[in-house]
Parts: C-alpha cells; structure tokens; sequence
C-alpha cells in the first residue's frame, strides 16, 4: 500500500514537472516564435544572431535577465512592488492546471490521467485565478511610484475588470451544453463534434474579451508603450520584467488551451496521438494572436469601453437566452 | 490524498513546484544580478526630467464607475452560471424565471448606458 503510493507519489512528480517544463519551454520559444512571425510580416529578419536563426534568443534572454541590476525606484511600495510580478507569473502557471493534455495514458496497468488536477469547479477556477492577476497588474502600476506605471495599472484593472464579464457570460452556453464546470467534462462532450460549430457566437465573444484580458495589441492601453512608455511595468528591470514578460507568454498559451478545450474540440482528432492534437490547437490560437497583433492597431480607450460594455455584454446575455430556449425546445 | 487521482493533492504539488519555480528565478536575479545602485537610477522614470509632484495621484471618476458595475454583473453573472448548470431539469419554469433575470439585467445596463454611466469623454466642461 505504502509501496503504490511513494510510485503514484514519484509519477505525479514526474508529471507536474513534464508538465511544468513544457510550459516554460513552449513559452519561452513563443517568445521567439513571435518575434520572428511578426519581423516577417513587417519584412524583417527578427532574431539572426544568437545560434542558427536565433534559435538560441530564449536562453540569451533568461541569461540577461538574470545578470541585470534589479531596481527599486525611490518611493515604491517595497512589499507591493517586489510581489506583483510573481503574482502576474504565479496565476498563469496554475491557471494552466485545469486543462486536460491528452486522454489517459496507461503505464503499469494503472490509469494516469494527463491533467494537473480535474477540479469539478475547473472553470470557476480559471474565473477566480484570472481575477487574481488583476492584483499583479494593479499593484505592480501603484506601488512603483511612477506616473506612468498608476495609470497603466489603473487601465489594466479597469480593462481586464470590464471584460471579465463578456469572458464569463460567453462561456455559460458552453456549460450548458456540456451540464458540468469540469473541463475534462466538457472535452468529453465534444467527442462527437467541436462546440465552436454550435456556439460560433461564443467563441468571437470569448475569443476577444480574452485577448483583451491578456493585454495584447489590439487591447494593450496598460501597457501602450508611445503614450505610457510601459505602462504598468515602466520601473520593472531584470527578472521581476521577465516574470511580467513570462507571465504574458504563459497567458498566451493558458488562453489557446482554454479556446482548444471549450470550442475546438481539446485533444479530440484523427490519427495523431491526443496531446499532439492539443497542441497544434494551441500553436494555431497563439499564432493567430500574433497575427492580430501585426496587422490591427491599438484602439482608443472609450473604443475598448465601448465594445465590452455595449456590444460584448448584450450580445453574450441574448446568447445565452437563445440557447436556453433552443435547449429546452430540443428535449 | 492519493497521487494516482488529479485530484486536490496534484494542485497543491503543482503550487508548490510553480511556487518555487518562481522563487528560484528572484533568488537567482538576486544572486548574479548587478548591484550598483544610485540616485539617478532609482529615480522614477518621467522622461529624463526630475519627477514632479506625487505620483499617486487622484484618478478620474469612471474608473471607479466601472468598478462598481462590474460589482454588480459579476454577481449576477454568478446566479446565471448556477441555473446554467441544471438548466434542462429546471425546465420551463426556470427559462421564463431566468429570462426575467436576464431582461432586467440588461435594462439595467441600458439604463446607466443612457444616464452617461459608459461614456468617456472628458469630464470638465469646455467653455
């Protein structure tokens, strides 16, 4: 008994920290995959030096930052300023932690499921833990004493606040259509067919307010570097910037493993292994994310107020009335 | 407590290990890290020039609008998600309920929506 638990103990390990390492590996050659994606659509090289087609920019990356001076401005809030970053990093690790990565795997005639934990409350988890990263950008703004930095973080928090009820309402169609919170669930649910075919209306709505969520151009205010230098993160140097910087490529890639899991279908496909499914899933939402980014430009902040409030809200409520009355026309 | 189920258990090993994952990375900034601190460098940034006045100034009226708002539909937000679950079993009854619900939520944002509660102009008046 004893025995089969320090094994299941020493597996779980293994599989966190797989888990883990995939994240920062993938995260961190997001990086490079977003800067050369977008130089080519700019007509640029993007990184050439470090290793063959800079193949080597992440690790030149992480030495730097590592070896830079880590200032603290004059008149920061030390406590807030020096916690912020990790509580930006920290809520997107674990936010990852509710999706499925593939279908059980069998070893040793025992069943390892490839999720971190399968919470029957997965989806609120990922609510709650994406409300929580508003503090890392809030506090991060206020506590730098940096005119730029407040009103970054005041825009962050206003921003992603704002568009936290589009991303929550979007989805209750989703629970109904799958009757469960838990993401293993509502991937289950989709064996049959994907439920962007049936929610199209959802997934735009979520798609957006999630963009918007992760600060990315075109929704970057808190950060928008020609009218507030950068935003929440002006005063940050060496590795407390990089765990923000870190935190927004985890972001990315939590958020195209929420669209994969709620509308494309998770790990469901045809011939390749499951997570090699979810995978390619994920690397289509990031790429087309930075495909947004190279080709819109920044709105203006009562044009981001205006689309969050006064058309992603209506819409998603009707949507949500329209599928419960279709719902209960249909049984 | 069992490791084989991902359950509780999982997620609080994963907390840790991201926990630590993060430590490590301030411990290591801290460890190799330059340390040459000086006036000039721990100055907030204002564009070259010496900061003037506070920073933590007064923000406008809005944000705090927005604030409240969001106060208000995220709790509603969370009877809706309730009902969402069940919504098949509760059956009619519970349809024309909750599009009752859902109606008087969106007259409410309509109505601040009419009273300027959504606008963001500017708030001094232009002579």
């Amino acid at each position: 008994m004893m025995l089969t638990w320090m094994a299941g103990f020493l597996l779980l390990i293994v599989k966190l920290a797989v888990v883990l390492f995939f994240l920062l590996f993938v995260a961190a050659y997001l990086v490079w995959v977003e800067r050369k994606f977008l130089a080519r659509l700019q007509i640029r090289y993007g990184p050439n030096r470090a290793g063959k087609f800079g193949l080597l920019q992440p690790i030149a990356d992480v030495v730097k930052m590592v070896t830079k001076e880590d200032t603290v401005p004059d008149g920061a809030d030390k406590a807030f300023f020096l916690i912020a970053p990790a509580v930006v990093a920290t809520t997107a690790f674990l936010m990852f932690s509710v999706v499925p990565l593939g279908s059980d795997l069998t070893l040793f005639g025992r069943k390892i499921p490839l999720v971190v934990t399968d919470l029957n409350i997965g989806l609120l988890f990922v609510f709650a833990l994406s409300s929580l990263g508003v503090y890392g950008v809030a506090l991060g703004g206020w506590a730098s004493n940096s005119k730029y930095g407040l009103l970054g973080g005041i825009r962050g928090a206003a921003q992603m606040i704002s568009y936290e009820l589009p991303l929550g309402l979007s989805l209750i169609p989703i629970i109904m259509l799958a009757r469960s919170f838990s993401i293993i669930d509502i991937v289950d649910a989709q064996a049959r067919y994907p439920f962007i075919l049936v929610q199209p209306v959802a997934f735009v709505i979520f798609v957006i307010s999630a963009m918007a969520e992760s600060k990315r151009i075109p929704f970057d205010l808190p950060e928008a570097e020609n009218e507030l230098v950068a935003g929440y993160h002006t005063e940050y140097s060496g590795m407390r910037f990089g765990l923000f910087f870190l935190g927004e490529y985890v972001n990315m890639m939590v958020f195209g493993g929420i669209v994969s899991v709620l509308f494309l279908g998770g790990w469901h496909g045809p011939l390749l292994p499951s997570f090699v499914w979810l995978f390619i899933k994920i690397m289509l939402v990031a790429l087309f994310m930075i495909w947004v980014r190279g080709t819109l430009p920044r709105l203006r902040y009562d044009q981001l107020m205006t689309i969050g409030w006064k058309v992603l809200i209506p819409v998603a409520l009707l949507n949500i009335l329209a599928t419960a009355a279709i719902g209960i026309m249909i049984h | 407590m069992s490791p084989w189920e991902p359950g509780v258990f999982s997620l609080i090993l994963y907390t840790i290990m991201v926990v630590a994952f993060v430590a490590s990375q301030l411990f290591l900034a801290a460890w190799l890290g330059e340390k040459k601190p000086s006036v000039e460098k721990s100055r907030p940034y204002e564009c070259g020039v010496i900061p003037t006045g506070t920073a933590r100034f007064r923000y406008p009226v809005p944000f705090y609008l927005v604030a409240i708002f969001f106060l208000i539909f995220d709790i509603e937000g969370a009877y809706i998600f309730t009902w969402a679950v069940v919504y098949e079993e509760a059956g009619m009854p519970a349809l024309i309920q909750m599009s009752f619900f859902i109606i008087l939520l969106l007259v409410g944002l309509f109505y601040i929506w009419k009273h300027g509660g959504l606008d963001w102009k500017a708030t001094y008046k232009e002579e």
